[in-house]
């Protein structure tokens, strides 16, 4: 196989991995759709809240085959990362179409992990859309042809770096709807109790102490992305640190969640401020992301996009 | 009175310290040193190149004026951003210092006695169980342990705290690297031909600048011939695919020259110095003689390369004749002309290279003071007699001479840095992740356990509220009983 068929290949896998997401959305939409029960029968069944009003006994079938399909999906989306990267016979994180399709992989496979140790499947509805909407975008406007790198990318660093930025991105990103998550459910119980599918969700306390989890665990390998790009701006550029605007967004980031952790763990916040910060601090990734490689000027904009 | 002012003083010193090392103070620090980086990635920095700061100005003159008092492009230099992380550090100071003696203190210490009543604790239990058992087990896994006739109290996890207070120091020791970096480092910009040397002296760089405290003589005698020039491109995309310059390297005017290579990810160093690649484009070899014939100007002229495929401007001068003459200049490597637009380069290679001139005949206005970019022609006191295109070989005359493009040859723009900051600073960089990970991922907790006749009674206390002392002490209790 040449490298025009790998590329056609790694496209076919994030189209085929898109159509197995969509089928995992509508399956996480009808699970959480079913396990409300009709008023009537909430009313005849005894127990506590929870159990008069949901009914996981018929859900559960449809929440095994939604995990399935996320599971499959993320496969497919593997198998389009790898074969892109044969295609042009290097690591497939040249530009922002592949930052992409890699992030979604990377955000996928958190999901996946986090959802062994926790019941995360209430979870899987948002992280559909949210997988469909950045293939989406990466493939109708990202989408740039399988090409070799130029010289500035080519170093082991591409490697080590832009891998460990794009985990850290996928884990802060699954971190920011969690504690969207928390705020939304949060403002619900403010208002006087949780709609019976909201019950479903796990309390307030769970979502908090996930989040703080998620970035704890992450910030060490962010910092590492940041100190490796700062050894291969080193090399490539002549300095470790300039205050390109990718690096500055990445220097916010960084004490976003530094301030974070901070917050948490020697000020003691919790709850709302927490997820707030969080947020803040994800967005600045986000933003990093999006505006600098768009509208920004700087070293990190390659190749158009 | 004295004292009383003096102690008002010293009071008042005391209770401002407090106020910086407070925790509070440090968290509203560290998010105004995040919000202080903001504006510098919006707004052009001169340290990332005049050029679109000039751009920022001529575009809203006003609005860049104002911006420009309050330090908007120059954001990581500025008094209030130093200001900013100076208070951060100090602030950072005083709250690891204090930390560090108590880390000191309390690794010579035995861990606090048990608490009377374990019952109150957390994950209290019960179960039947040997006490010398207990001890044994805590100890074999390499908790620390106190221990009385009725009760053990044992603690694990030191090392949490020792990570947290490596990575704080770590980040002043990053600080210091990047203070001794800007302080005795250089950073400077040539532009070689290729056939050409360059000798590492100030008055040879382009632009260069230095630290306060940087001495010439850390300049290392080194001289650097180019000898060539490789660069590939991919014929479909344009885009390059490798740069590859060259060089004859000798460490003094009477060392013999090494072969090296130079790429654009891998310098050439010499000890803390390293010359970088940075960029290429190609310079035309002319030669320009008077009306008489005579050469008043002969050489290699670097162009700036204005897109992808190297369409390249700048300007021919030759002030050494009466009149002066100079040449509005344009370099296309691969020409590309279509009837009534201007011309362009269509490849990067030089696959069918044109030079344009536009003459100009007057006064260069070189010798009024006023320092004149290389690149550009101050046509005011000039007449403009001419346009042509040439081909390699080709000679445009005109009246008050001619000009001939001789062939081109590529230059490269050799980056010569020194930071003698930079392994510290990587150092600090290392130990702050390891830092980081042993505070993060390391459980501080202590153990209880109580003798009550043949019972034994356990519970723990997990800092920070860690996760996992309940499976722990669970698994303990069913290894003991």
């Amino acid at each position: 196989m040449n490298a025009k068929n790998w590329a056609y290949l790694s496209n076919y896998f994030v189209y085929s991995s898109m159509v197995v997401y969509t089928l995992a959305f509508f399956a996480h939409a009808y699970e959480t759709a079913m396990s409300v029960r009709n008023p009537e029968a909430a009313e005849k069944s005894e127990g506590n809240l929870l159990t008069k009003t949901l009914d996981f006994t018929k859900t559960e079938k449809i929440a095994r085959i939604a995990t399935s399909m996320m599971i499959l999906g993320t496969v497919l989306l593997f198998g389009g990362v790898v074969a892109r990267g044969i295609s042009a016979s290097r690591v497939p994180w040249s530009n922002m179409y592949e930052f992409s399709i890699t992030g979604a992989l990377a955000f996928c496979v958190a999901y996946l992990l986090t959802l062994r140790k926790y019941d995360l499947r209430w979870l899987g509805l948002p992280i559909s859309i949210v997988v469909l909407l950045i293939l989406g975008t990466a493939i109708t406007v990202l989408y740039r042809p399988s090409a070799p790198l130029v010289p500035a990318l080519k170093s082991t660093w591409l490697v080590i770096h832009v891998s460990a930025a794009i985990i850290s991105g996928g884990v802060f990103f699954l971190a920011n709807v969690i504690s969207g998550m928390y705020l939304w459910l949060d403002s619900i119980e403010k208002r006087g109790g949780r709609n019976p599918w909201a019950k479903r969700l796990p309390d307030l306390e769970t979502l908090d102490q996930l989040a703080y989890r998620l970035v704890a665990f992450v910030f060490p390998l962010w910092t590492f992305a940041v100190i490796a790009g700062a050894i291969w701006a080193e090399h490539a550029w002549g300095r470790y640190w300039g205050w390109d605007p990718k690096e500055t967004w990445a220097f916010i980031t960084w004490v976003a969640y530094a301030a974070y952790l901070h917050a948490r763990v020697t000020v003691g916040w919790k709850g709302r401020r927490a997820a707030w910060l969080c947020l803040f601090a994800g967005s600045t990734f986000i933003f990093n992301y999006v505006y600098v490689n768009v509208w920004g000027t700087g070293k990190h904009t390659y190749s158009g996009l | 009175m004295m004292s009383e002012i003096q102690l008002g003083f010293v009071g008042s010193a005391r209770y401002l310290w407090r106020q910086l090392t407070s925790m509070r103070t440090a968290l509203i620090l560290l998010l105004l040193t995040g919000l202080a980086a903001i504006p510098g990635s919006l707004i052009p920095q001169r340290t990332n190149g005049p050029i679109p700061v000039q751009d920022y100005f001529q575009a809203n003159p006003g609005l860049a004026k104002f911006l420009d008092q309050l330090w908007m492009f120059d954001v990581y230099g500025s008094p209030w951003f130093s200001s900013i992380y100076i208070l951060l550090f100090i602030s950072l100071i005083g709250c690891v210092i204090p930390r560090v003696i108590e880390h000191a203190k309390t690794l010579f210490k035995e861990p606090p006695a048990a608490p009377s009543k374990l019952e109150k604790m957390e994950y209290f239990q019960q179960f039947p169980g040997d006490f010398t058992a207990a001890q044994n087990y805590l100890k074999e896994k390499r908790f620390r342990i106190r221990q009385e006739s009725d009760w053990i109290s044992a603690e694990k996890g030191y090392l949490r705290e020792f990570g947290n207070v490596l990575f704080h120091l770590s980040l002043i020791l990053i600080l210091i690297g990047v203070s001794i970096g800007s302080l005795f480092g250089m950073k400077g910009d040539s532009i070689v031909n290729i056939g050409e040397r360059f000798t590492n002296i100030p008055t040879n760089y382009d632009s260069i600048t230095y630290g306060k405290l940087f001495s010439d003589k850390s300049l290392p005698p080194f001289i650097i011939k180019a000898d060539n020039f490789v660069a590939k491109y991919n014929p479909v995309t344009n885009m390059p695919e490798d740069y590859t310059l060259y060089v004859s390297v000798a460490d003094g005017i009477d060392s013999k020259p090494i072969k090296k290579i130079i790429k654009v990810n891998s310098p050439l160093d010499f000890g803390s110095t390293s010359v970088y690649l940075q960029a290429n484009g190609y310079s035309p070899l002319v030669t320009v003689r008077d009306a008489n014939e005579k050469i008043v100007f002969q050489g290699a002229v670097p162009l700036l390369p204005q897109d992808a495929n190297l369409s390249s401007i700048g300007a021919i001068k030759a002030p050494d004749t009466k009149p002066q003459l100079g040449f509005v200049t344009s370099f296309f490597p691969t020409v590309q002309e279509v009837e009534g637009q201007p011309a362009t380069s269509s490849y990067p290679e030089a696959l069918d290279p044109r030079l344009f001139i536009g003459t100009y005949v007057g006064d260069l206005q070189i010798d009024n003071g006023i320092p004149q970019s290389v690149y550009r022609l101050n046509t005011e006191k000039m007449v403009e007699v001419g346009l042509e295109s040439l081909k390699v070989g080709e000679t445009y005359k005109f009246d008050d001479g001619s000009l001939t493009f001789e062939g081109y040859v590529p230059w490269v723009n050799l980056n010569i840095v020194r930071d003698p900051g930079k392994s510290i600073s990587l150092i600090g960089g290392i130990l702050a992740i390891l830092g980081l990970l042993a505070s993060l991922f390391t459980r501080h907790r202590r153990i209880w356990i109580r003798r009550n006749g043949k019972t034994l009674e356990i519970a723990g206390l997990a800092k920070n509220a860690a996760p996992g002392l309940q499976n722990e002490i669970a698994k303990i209790v069913k290894e003991l009983s």
